[in-house]
């Protein structure tokens, strides 16, 4: 189904139109940036909203634009959009309104780094849409450099060895992706001399094994970094770290996405035989992931860090539904994206929030703050269990259809797995202990939330207690795409 | 018919919502008292409206689904109750003695900060609690089997301040949670094994009428079974995971009496016997059981001779008395360990608002007097019969019903479950043994406890020892009421050797009745046997009775000779067998130095150091080619090659 109006375009330069007009602005007037930027991402979201909305749940595209753009190599700006596509979408659109409110007291160039919040939406938004590999390619890359530079230059102390260890993990992924999509492109225009970057036509291509797994390889090694999966990991709790709120919630909310996203809408469709073949390695990194990150989680002292690493652990849980390669769980993989995304992006808003009115992010020096500030402290024991997959709160919805799908392939894994849970207990609650009990903290700024926080914290928490009620609105989305992505795989 | 069900659970979720969002701007106790009291015994009177109803049902099992929860592939998830006798029994004790324990709340947490939030967790527990026994499917009840620990982890450390009750809080969640590994497993495998046979469901019923899918006896329901009963073992206490409950005795004493007493503790004895059928099938799982009951109660018994502070004691009385319920389920008898649960819901939330009530007193005398000494501990109290009557005479009338005197409620319930392990055919004479020597145990300690506190030459500190009132009535009253159902709830289950007609055990038939006649569970026996063992317990039980009036009344000085003598047991038992030391030693501190080893080695120095070299490399290589060479040309060049390189190679050699 095709739709003259180019919706998907105006989605995804919306934000870009947004960013140079926040750039202009921003050279003189400190407040402007983030009014444009504030506008600019609620449209973002009321189009992705409007999207959703359209869906119904069929396979095929929704909404798709082919344009010409560079002939002589036969790339072309193509974009589509599906269920999943517009479900992580909302989701990406979501989360930046709220990095935006989050960064709303930026005071040092603020046009320059709303400009780049909303690049970096851009980009994350033309991942979710490219269809032709060049495109997508550089959409990828796009999302580095904004991300870079949100780390380098607004961070903490440590922000440039942060930034940099980003910047070489994800590049040296990036180039391996690039080397392989040249290479395909290539053999592809050989074997039928029609040289393209059309993902549908690459599909086609004919594969060796050891092409296809050396192919699946390099693009693997673009996502597993952004996922990030086990041992690939070591540069996010640093650029969480080191980065400030906005980016630890785009972090979590729109750079991890990518990394599955790019799994399931390339890599594996693209090479299916070298999927199956690899699905137990991924399997195993991913139960290992997710007990090392929360056996380390739980012996960090910055609760930020603690989050990041929980995040990692969640993420194997993700990757660990997709190894199981069957309908559940990789809905549930999904769903848990999706939840996970809302739910850490919380975390990270209030971990901010504790950090500006105490000062530290210690967990030896923080404590108390349910005295001080019940009500941000309620919200972050909400998330807290969330993240802990507390059944009725969102995390718990898709780690359990995760582990019934996993179960149902292989059991063993899935007894495992059940084991992280127990683990994400002990350091959420240390975590929990740790900043809201006790009595050992004199906050310098004693206001509890005020009317913006209220306004970020408010559809965060709705959606965490919604979406663990109720998550069939986004299921009935996911369905009927992962069915016809699952089938191009095909069971072994 | 059943149509009004969902508000069972809804009032006290909406009493907490209520009071959890603006109870801080109320700020009446009154007010936010009488309304958490009120939504809980809204669903009390809706309890027992639709009890009534199911007795006068010829239908017994009746599922309501409310709305779908996730739907994916063949497993479609449903919020949906299920009312059944096992299930209306439940909400009655969980809706009755959670009135009672609200009402008597209102006046124990009288001036404490956080008084809405104590009653908002309060509600959230009992709603969670209902969820738990009024789920259709496993995965609602896990709901409200994961909100029961979260609201006693909040309960627990409801005095976050103190290090103690947060520590004690995060214990009792994280050991619920290796319950929780079981139960997730179990249901993992048992919706595995079924699928394997094209059924899809984690539905209670379902799961019920395709159980003989399954082979009985066989491997597959034995590890299902044993999963569940891990599960069973976090919630209720048992060994290996009992820890957490003593420990949980630091939050408010309601708390104890709520947790402890009438509701989640209790989850563990329901879940079995909720699925009856599958445990019915797997023998070894019931002799696991049986096994583990009987030792916990054995255990936790003699632990509590020697505890000194008054709500310990009771806390290892409850494990103790847990032990016999799963002993109860163990042996077949469901119906005798649900009515024990029910009994001893009676009279133990009656004991634990009892002690709340002494150390309410205490804690006046001695803020009064401006001392801190420890308003828990025994050896402080003494004669206290003639200050607060009114709990002393409730109090005594329980620890009577829990030492198993003849005509009281625990009688009825604790002899069934002895008769059973004896006459069982999954019972065995070494059952009885153990089960009898607990309940001579059980009179003693409990005796030992009112002795203590209620007989006597007072030993408070002379400067308080007149300021203990006796408590107001919001106390009294609920304390009078429970040790009424202490003393005659037992006739509701009068087994039939004793005149009775058992109509308990008549009522949960169609729950049990189908396991027990499937897989030949029933105790059989002459009834000059049955006579007999009852003759039996009875003496052993007032044997207790009587070596507690020997050695802290007769011959107060008996017990430190005792403990004198025997230095090393007396030690040993005190300090709870150092099971704690023990799992600390075995699991905790290896984890945690583990994760040291993880972190600082592995994480920072093996993964980030391979980052980093990778790192040194190439700026190492940037540096030296700077030196030999002009420009960047030159790399870009390099790079160019190696690309065609690579390339031409995926042609030559693909």
């Amino acid at each position: 189904m095709a739709i003259d109006f180019p919706l998907l375009s105006l989605l995804l330069f919306m934000p870009l139109a947004g960013a140079l007009v926040c750039l202009v602005l921003g050279m003189g007037n400190s407040t402007a940036p983030r009014w444009v930027a504030l506008l600019t991402a609620a449209g973002v979201f009321v189009v992705s909203l409007l999207l959703c909305l359209l869906q119904t749940p069929t396979a095929g595209w929704l909404f798709y634009e082919d344009y010409r753009w560079i002939e002589q190599f036969g790339v072309r700006y193509t974009l589509g959009l599906d269920g999943l596509s517009s479900v992580l979408i909302l989701l990406t659109a979501f989360l930046q309104l709220l990095a935006v409110l989050v960064s709303w007291r930026q005071e040092r160039a603020p046009g320059v780094f709303f400009a780049l919040l909303l690049v970096l939406e851009m980009a994350a938004i033309g991942v979710l849409l490219a269809l032709d590999l060049i495109l997508f390619y550089l959409f990828w890359e796009l999302m580095l450099i904004p991300m870079f530079f949100l780390i380098g230059v607004w961070g903490y102390q440590r922000r440039f060895q942060a930034a940099v260890k980003f910047f070489l993990y994800t590049l040296i992924g990036s180039l391996c992706l690039l080397l392989a999509v040249i290479s395909l492109y290539l053999l592809h225009g050989d074997q039928t001399g029609t040289y393209t970057f059309a993902l549908e036509a690459l599909k086609q291509t004919e594969l060796s094994t050891t092409q296809e797994l050396i192919f699946f390889f390099c693009f693997m090694a673009a996502f597993v970094v952004k996922v990030p999966l086990f041992p690939f990991h070591s540069w996010l709790p640093d650029a969480h770290a080191e980065g400030p709120a906005a980016g630890s919630v785009d972090l979590a909310g729109l750079l991890l996405k990518t990394g599955v996203y790019g799994m399931i809408r390339f890599a594996f469709p693209l090479f299916p035989v070298a999927a199956q073949k690899t699905l137990p390695v991924l399997a195993g990194l991913a139960l290992v992931g997710l007990f090392y990150a929360a056996w380390v989680a739980y012996q960090q002292v910055d609760i930020k860090r603690i989050v990041a690493f929980s995040s990692i652990s969640h993420m194997g849980f993700v990757i660990l539904g997709l190894a199981a390669w069957n309908q559940t769980a990789w809905e549930g993989s999904l769903l848990l994206m999706v939840n996970h995304a809302i739910t850490t992006a919380g975390l990270f808003v209030v971990v901010a929030m504790i950090e500006q009115r105490t000062g530290s992010r210690s967990l030896d020096q923080l404590g108390g703050l349910w005295k001080s500030h019940p009500n941000m402290s309620a919200f972050f024991l909400l998330f807290c269990m969330a993240s802990l997959g507390l059944p009725g709160l969102a995390n718990f919805a898709g780690e359990i259809l995760i582990l019934i799908g996993v179960f149902t392939v292989k059991p063993l894994w899935a007894v495992i797995a059940v084991g992280g849970i127990l683990f994400s207990a002990t350091y959420t609650l240390r975590l929990v202990q740790g900043t809201l009990w006790g009595n050992n903290c004199e906050p310098h700024d004693k206001q509890d939330l005020h009317s913006r926080e209220w306004l970020v914290l408010i559809p965060l928490a709705v959606l965490v207690v919604a979406l663990g009620c109720y998550p069939q609105p986004v299921l009935d989305l996911l369905r009927e795409p992962l069915s016809a992505l699952l089938l191009v795989g095909g069971m072994p | 018919m059943y149509g009004n069900l969902w508000l069972i659970p809804f009032f006290p979720l909406l009493g907490a919502i209520i009071n959890g969002l603006f109870g801080k701007k109320i700020k009446n106790e009154a007010v936010i008292g009488g309304i958490g009291t009120l939504m809980i015994f809204l669903s009390f009177l809706v309890a027992v409206q639709n009890f009534f109803r199911l007795i006068g049902d010829t239908e017994k099992v009746h599922e309501i689904v409310l709305a779908s929860w996730m739907t994916v592939g063949n497993l479609q998830v449903n919020w949906e109750l299920l009312l059944d006798p096992l299930s209306a029994v439940m909400i009655l004790v969980v809706t009755g003695v959670g009135t009672l324990i609200h009402l008597y709340s209102i006046g124990y947490m009288h001036g404490e900060t956080g008084y809405y939030r104590f009653f908002s967790y309060l509600n959230l527990f009992a709603f969670s609690m209902l969820m738990l026994v009024l789920g259709g499917n496993a995965l609602v009840m896990f709901i409200g089997w994961e909100g029961v620990g979260l609201c006693s982890y909040l309960l627990i450390g409801y005095y976050y301040e103190k290090k103690s009750a947060s520590d004690a809080a995060k214990k009792a969640f994280v050991v619920n949670r290796i319950g929780d590994f079981g139960f997730l497993c179990g249901l993992f495998i048992l919706f595995w094994a079924l699928a394997g046979h094209g059924v899809w469901t984690i539905n209670f019923v379902e799961i019920a009428a395709n159980a003989h899918l399954l082979e009985a006896g066989g491997a597959l329901i034995t590890i299902i079974t044993l999963a569940f009963f891990l599960g069973a073992t976090g919630k209720s206490a048992q060994i290996p995971l009992f820890t957490w409950l003593p420990d949980a005795m630091e939050g408010p004493t309601p708390v104890s009496a709520l947790i402890h007493a009438a509701t989640m503790v209790t989850a563990g004895i329901y879940m079995i016997g909720r699925m009856n059928i599958l445990f019915a099938m797997a023998p070894s799982t019931m002799m696991t059981i049986a096994i583990i009951g009987a030792a916990t109660a054995f255990l936790a018994a003699s632990i509590g001779f020697a505890q000194n502070d008054i709500k310990r004691v009771l806390a290892y009385s409850t494990v103790s008395q847990l032990g016999y319920m799963f002993l109860a389920m163990g042996v077949g008898a469901f119906s005798a360990g649900i009515f024990h649960l029910m009994t001893h819901a009676f009279f133990k939330a009656c004991l634990f608002l009892g002690s709340g009530s002494v150390i309410h007193a205490m804690h006046h005398a001695y803020h009064h007097a401006h001392l801190h000494d420890d308003p828990q501990d025994m050896r402080n109290m003494g004669g206290l019969r003639s200050k607060m009557p009114i709990t002393f005479w409730t109090f005594l009338l329980s620890t009577i019903a829990i030492a198993g005197v003849p005509l009281f409620s625990g009688f009825f319930s604790k002899d069934e479950i002895l008769w059973w392990s004896f006459g069982s055919t999954a019972g065995h004479p070494i059952f009885w043994i153990i089960a009898v020597c607990v309940a001579g145990m059980t009179a003693f300690y409990m005796f030992r406890l009112v002795f203590m506190t209620f007989f006597g030459a007072q030993r408070t500190d002379p400067r308080a020892k007149d300021h203990i009132p006796e408590s107001p009535w919001t106390i009294t009253v609920p304390l009078m009421v429970l040790a009424f159902l202490a003393v005659v709830g037992g006739y509701v289950g009068v087994p039939k050797i004793l005149g009775g007609g058992n109509h308990f055990g008549n009522f949960l038939a169609p729950v049990f009745g189908p396991a027990q006649e499937l897989h030949n569970l029933n105790a059989h026996g002459s009834h000059a046997l049955e006579y007999t063992l009852i003759a039996l317990s009875v003496c052993i039980a007032l044997f207790g009775i009587y070596m507690a009036w020997l050695m802290y009344m007769k011959n107060p000085a008996l017990p430190a000779q005792f403990t004198a003598k025997f230095a090393g047991v007396y030690r040993f038992v005190f300090n709870k067998w150092y099971i704690d030391e023990l799992y600390d030693f075995v699991f905790v501190n290896p984890c945690k130095r583990f994760g040291t080893f993880l972190w600082k080695i592995f994480d920072v120095r093996l993964v980030d150091g391979i980052v980093n070299g990778c790192a040194w490399v190439v700026k190492g290589v940037g540096a030296g080619l700077r030196y030999t060479q002009t420009g960047y040309m030159y790399n870009y060049a390099v790079a160019m090659v190696v690309g065609v390189v690579v390339i031409v190679g995926f042609y030559v050699f693909g």
